[in-house]
């Protein structure tokens, strides 16, 4: 029998009543006393020169309260990149300067240049159009492509960074001769050129964000669209505005979606809160989607050649990737290390490769700031590692299945040890691949062929085995991999005296179910029912100091912290529980929410005790203080490493060149799994995006940097017809060994493991049709791409 | 959005009186104007909202065809035309999405003329005639390019009537972010001879297929077209296709049209 | 300004609006029923959806005067008359049909309409009929299997597991 309640039970989600009855409160449904609208300027061109922006007729508007141009944040700080990487050669990345609002120049098309305040959000919107009629931009040409980006020092992103490369990186460099060797002796080279396109996230929600300065205290409020309100105060605070942390609370309350486009600090945040410091007044500002689309960091984007050097039988000896990795404009919180430790350390896969080596060019173009996208890295890393073992399999002729079981890691090799730096604590790479063959009921796959040739379409089927790391992340790991924050998490169990408990937590919720999940967990290790126990997240003057919710850490890192928290509490219920019952601490045990003495029937509940720190009257007030409440900040040994292998089987029309999802199976293994319920809508959420970047999703900017797919007349979301029911398992479970809960997160295998399945069943349905010479097809494999490699 | 004035007459008569004015502009469905006017492309004064004009809704059957009212919905079209005009209720219901089809009407459509719309290929592969409220307009006269209809200054569409041929059917390949027509053909087979109309191709807007028509008129099976080719000389290039891509789906989309036509 | 009057939820309501004013502004910021969602300015996304005279419409591409006279039914005014969730919201919550439950209300009224229309839809009826409603968290999986359940059919032995 499933379990009903507590962990590993698919408790429903006591946060989707609010939801579904319209009572959610997400940043934009706020209305404030005596409100204002920003409305921002933004560049229609994606490389220019500000000349000049003359506000008098603008300012002089109806409703309008305030203009402010680069000119106004040009003494404050900029909004900095959260990982310092170097060059191979030692030297450090180029760090531009990311202002508030746009000065000098403006780097893409979107980069906001001024903005308005007005009484009314119309108000605003036509004083920003008159100021956009009277700012004189002079055109520069654009860089787009980073080829010529990085061979052309003659035209620059930034004056004073001559190639437009933020940095060359060598991972890992000492092991680069070792790996050059392995191919020159190799008897099989593969060799494969692609580009792992870049996304637009489109949580659906936009970004929006309220600043409230209270001129009697000097407090300021910034209510905004954030994973992590933690981070943004502290940027905002500390390298922005220069407000003093504790003068600043930022609250995150329903958020639509992040999908890591909302880890970021933005400008506009800091705009709203200085605007309203000048105006004493509330500041509003919501994005349309349009501006989603130009300003959201945008995922993806690398152009990769990837190496790899096997036998003749399959044996992986060696994987050398040479990658170009789109920064785009200026360097968002993430960026640097999204392309390299996210990346470059996943190079081996789930494979026993000895031999490996990745170079990663970022590059500055006039583009939106790209950085982490659900998977981050790891996506990347997957699907260069899964298309290229699937091309080696097709030049030698051998099996995909077979090729990947011979290379998988071995259970017996753990902690296993990659040549990229990590170490994989726990695993069963074949027991998630045989799972999937029987789910996926690969034997019978040629009948369904035949079915699908009947129709007139071309079947094809195509695997991946993924691995990534997550948990983010060991502290002192990656701060010698230059990370300039801790990645640490925080709880606060505070047990009320009736009982219940409100548990504050640094992770946030945007769709993830934290509100339930967590409260299961508490509910489960203090026998107690799960509705006595309240998850508060999201307001940083709640909460204790936490990194927020992205690389799948919220439970694996914050978890973990909020089980030490509790187990924190039973320790202190214990040492109350002896005084009460006249026993000796180490006598008393904890169960089922009791407090017993060992082998007698003399028994406190967990109520009683609760009553009892905080009503201290028959309690050891000399030695233990009243209260019960507890924080405890958790700092992960180790990443966590999920894995898993993925089926996909396709139809492809011929004729049209359309691809259509027959099935998608999903073996994975997330260590413990807390509520199966919200797990396996993970998956299903992170399968669905991953078909939407293998089939649908193309981010197209043309030569002069102008964004063709700016909505979703041109940008194409997955719809609930693009895909179909999805087979999901985690059955699988080797525990992750280091942290308290054994879990190791599963927010983003979906979008990892699967555009590579994708692929590789589109590249197999065109192989067994007959079209052998299509080797390759980029992400988006539209039907028109699809149409013409069949008939190129 | 700029702001204007907003009125919902009861009559074409004082439609048209209204849409006299200086800056006014007719508003069905509102599913292709709104957008506009969110992006500030289009800037009326004076909204002249026609969905409240009994006399331009609903779908008639009567002597010379099928008579719908501009006015009316897809998807009223979709479900009121099914029992007289199978394929073009089902040209209607597949347009956009439910809601869409709750609001967006005929008469938008075809005078907006959108070169991926589909009603444009349902009303020119019928022959259907547009009546405005000043004179009858075939077909063939009244599509003018992406764009662009025949409609003059002040002039509306009233309804559309639809001559209902033997078979007919449309096959519609979704581009696959708006879901319009990547290429979408409509087929309709006469006693006199087939038409074929095809949308979201060509650079000059909804264009009818005359190789085809003259194949499918002599044999009326996929085969027919089989050994025709579809220049790709004018066809649509963009993100979504080339335009040898969509003189292809030009051919297999009319195969298919031929093949499921009813 | 034009006057407005029309039904929502149940309720009587008049006010003075610009002629730009749109359903979903009038509904979020002229009444407060902050449940519809605007998600695009394109009228694609469907967060916006509500119901106008029992059909529905995509409340972000009609103008507020538009909906004079009419009844109109969002998001707010879905849950039984005890407050405790209908049918079709209690499947969402039973097959966790939402994550970030900002799609959500567009969903909800997207799915009564088709049950309204079509009491037993398949999936891919379904999956159709929700084309105009974009999801990006859930992978649409758990929304289609809510519909089935929703409609008495049995989501579990439809969706494979
Ligand atoms: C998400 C979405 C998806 C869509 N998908 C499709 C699709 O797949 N296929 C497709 O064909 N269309 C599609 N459309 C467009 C839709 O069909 C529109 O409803 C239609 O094109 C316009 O009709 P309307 O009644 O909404 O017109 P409106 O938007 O009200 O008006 C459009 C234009 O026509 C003028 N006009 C309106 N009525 C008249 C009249 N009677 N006489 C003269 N001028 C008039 C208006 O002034 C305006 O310039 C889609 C729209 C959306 C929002
Ligand atoms: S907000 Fe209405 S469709 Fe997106
Ligand atoms: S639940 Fe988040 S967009 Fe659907």
């Amino acid at each position: 029998m499933p379990k009903d309640h507590g962990i590993g039970a698919s408790s429903k989600r006591r946060e989707d009543v609010r939801f579904l009855s319209g009572r959610g409160v997400y940043t934009d449904d706020m209305a404030l006393h005596g409100q204002t609208y920003a409305v921002f300027v933004r560049s229609n061109v994606a490389h220019g020169r500000i000349k000049s922006i003359d506000t008098s007729a603008a300012s002089k508007m109806p409703g309008v309260l305030a203009i402010f141009t680069g000119e106004d944040f040009k003494d404050v700080g900029g909004n900095p990149a959260g990982w310092l990487i170097n060059s191979r050669d030692g030297t450090p990345m180029r760090e531009p300067k990311r202002p508030v609002l746009a000065h000098g120049k403006v780097r893409h098309v979107g980069d906001a240049y001024a903005a308005v305040v007005a009484e009314t959000y119309n108000q605003a919107k036509d004083a920003a159009q008159q100021l956009a009629d009277d700012s004189d931009i002079e055109e520069l040409p654009a860089i787009v492509d980073m080829k010529k980006a990085v061979a052309d020092s003659s035209n620059r992103v930034h004056d004073e960074i001559p190639d437009n490369l933020c940095f060359d990186w060598g991972w890992i460099e000492d092991n680069r001769a070792a790996v050059d060797a392995a191919f020159k002796s190799a008897p099989h080279v593969t060799t494969l050129e692609l580009v792992n396109n870049r996304l637009v996230p489109n949580a659906m929600e936009p970004r929006s964000s309220i600043g409230e300065y209270n001129p009697g205290t000097g407090d300021y409020k910034l209510t905004t669209t954030s994973q992590n309100p933690h981070l943004t105060r502290l940027l905002v605070a500390a390298f922005v505005l220069g407000i003093p942390e504790n003068k600043l609370t930022v609250v995150a309350p329903d958020v639509g979606g992040g999908f890591g486009s909302k880890i970021y600090h933005y400008g506009e945040e800091a705009l709203v809160l200085a605007a309203s410091r000048k105006l004493g007044r509330p500041v509003r500002w919501t994005a349309e989607r349009t501006e989603s689309f130009l300003t959201d960091a945008h995922g993806r984007d690398h152009v990769t050649k990837i190496e790899m050097a096997s036998t003749k039988d399959g044996e992986i000896l060696a994987i050398r990737t040479e990658t170009l990795a789109n920064v785009g404009a200026y360097l968002s919180n993430f960026s640097t290390a999204t392309p390299t430790f996210l990346h470059g350390t996943l190079m081996a896969g789930p494979y026993k490769v000895p031999h490996v080596y990745v170079n990663v060019k970022t590059v500055f173009t006039n583009t939106a700031p790209v950085d982490a996208y659900r998977g981050a890295g790891r996506p990347e890393a997957t699907f260069s590692i899964e298309r290229i073992v699937d091309k080696m399999c097709r030049e030698l002729n051998l099996d995909p299945f077979e090729v990947r079981r011979k290379n998988l890691i071995q259970p017996d090799q753990f902690p296993y040890t990659t040549p990229v730096g990590l170490v994989y604590d726990t695993g069963n790479y074949q027991a998630t691949l045989d799972k999937l063959i029987e789910l996926a009921d690969v034997k019978n796959f040629d009948k369904r062929a035949a079915a699908s040739k009947a129709k007139g379409k071309l079947r094809g089927m195509g695997l991946s085995t993924w691995i990534e790391a997550c948990g983010i992340a060991p502290s002192n790991l990656v701060g010698v991999l230059g990370s300039r924050v801790g990645l640490y998490d925080a709880a606060t169990v505070r047990v009320n005296a009736t009982g219940n408990i409100s548990v504050m937590t640094g992770a946030h919720s945007h769709g993830q179910g934290h509100e339930t999940v967590f409260a299961q967990i508490v509910a489960e290790k203090l026998g107690i029912p799960e509705s006595s126990v309240e998850i508060v997240h999201g307001d940083t003057s709640k909460i204790p100091f936490g990194m927020g919710s992205y690389g799948s850490r919220s439970l694996a890192v914050c978890g973990a912290a909020m089980t030490k928290a509790v187990d924190k509490i039973i320790a202190k219920g214990k040492k109350i529980a002896a005084h009460m019952l006249e026993a000796a601490e180490g006598d008393i045990t904890f169960e089922d929410g009791k407090f017993s003495v060992a082998g007698t029937d003399k028994a406190k509940t967990f109520g009683e005790i609760a009553f009892s720190a905080y009503v201290p009257h028959n309690y050891p007030l000399e030695t233990l203080e009243p209260g019960l409440e507890e924080t405890a900040f958790y700092d992960p040994a180790n990443f966590t490493y999920p894995a898993g292998a993925y089926l996909c089987e396709v139809e492809v029309d011929p004729e049209t060149g359309k691809v259509d999802i027959a099935s998608f199976t999903c073996a994975d293994d997330f260590g413990h799994v807390m509520n199966p319920m919200i797990v396996e809508g993970q998956v299903h959420g992170g399968v669905g995006q991953g078909i939407g970047q293998a089939l649908l999703e193309n981010t197209s900017y043309d030569e002069n940097g102008q964004l063709l797919t700016a909505s979703y007349m041109d940008y194409a979301m997955p719809r609930a017809d693009d895909v179909p029911f999805y087979t999901v398992d985690h059955s699988c479970v080797t525990p992750c060994t280091h942290n308290p809960l054994g879990v190791k997160g599963c927010g983003e295998a979906g979008a990892i493991g699967s555009p590579p399945a994708v692929v590789n069943a589109v590249i197999d349905a065109l192989h067994r049709g007959g079209h052998t010479h299509v080797k390759h097809i980029d992400m988006p494999v539209s039907p028109a791409r699809v149409w013409s490699a069949i008939n190129g | 959005m700029h702001n204007f004035d907003f009125v919902k007459p009861a009559t074409i008569a004082d439609a048209v009186k209204a849409l006299s004015a200086e800056g006014a502009q007719a508003l069905s469905g509102g599913q292709t104007l709104t957008p506009t006017m969110k992006q500030r492309l289009a800037a009326p004064s004076l909204l002249v909202s026609l969905t409240g004009i009994a006399e331009m809704k609903g779908v008639c059957m009567g002597d010379d065809g099928l008579s719908v009212g501009a006015a009316t919905t897809h998807a009223t079209v979709a479900k009121e035309a099914a029992a007289h005009y199978p394929a073009l209720a089902a040209l209607a219901g597949g347009i956009g999405d439910p809601a869409v089809r709750n609001r967006g009407t005929i008469g938008g459509s075809i005078a907006n003329n959108d070169p991926a719309a589909c009603y444009p290929a349902g009303v020119l592969g019928s022959g259907a005639t547009v009546v405005t409220n000043r004179r009858r307009i075939a077909a063939d006269d009244y599509f003018q390019g992406m764009f662009s209809t025949a409609l003059e200054e002040g002039e509306i569409v009233t309804g559309v009537t639809f001559p209902v041929p033997e078979k007919a059917a449309y096959v519609k390949f979704n581009q696959p972010a708006s879901r319009f027509a990547l290429t979408g053909v409509f087929v309709a087979k006469f006693k006199d001879g087939v038409r074929v109309a095809v949308t979201g191709a060509s650079n000059n807007g909804v264009f009818r297929w005359a190789e085809a028509e003259k194949a499918l008129s002599s044999n009326f099976a996929a085969s027919a077209v089989e050994g025709l080719t579809v220049s790709a000389d004018d066809m649509i290039g963009d993100l979504h296709g080339t335009p040898a891509y969509r003189a292809n789906l030009v051919k297999v989309l009319t195969k298919r049209a031929v093949a499921a036509a009813q | 300004m034009t006057k407005v009057t029309m039904t929502v939820n149940g309720k009587a309501v008049s006010a003075e609006v610009e002629g730009r004013t749109l359903l979903s502004a009038f509904l979020r910021e002229g009444l407060g029923l902050t449940g519809t969602h605007v998600g695009c300015d394109t009228s694609q996304c469907g967060a916006c959806v509500v119901h106008v005279d029992g059909k529905a419409v995509k409340s972000c591409t009609m103008f507020a005067a538009d909906a004079d006279g009419a009844q109109v039914k969002t998001i707010e005014g879905m849950n039984n008359p005890d407050g405790s969730l209908s049918v079709v919201q209690q499947a969402f919550q039973d097959h966790h049909g939402l994550q970030c439950g900002f799609c959500t209300p567009g969903m909800v009224m997207s799915s009564a309409a088709l049950l309204a229309e079509n009491p037993k839809p398949t999936e891919a009826e379904i999956r159709h009929y929700l084309e105009g409603n974009i999801c990006r968290c859930t992978g649409y999986h758990n929304i289609v299997k809510a519909v089935l359940a929703a409609s008495g059919q049995d989501a579990a032995a439809l969706a494979a597991e």
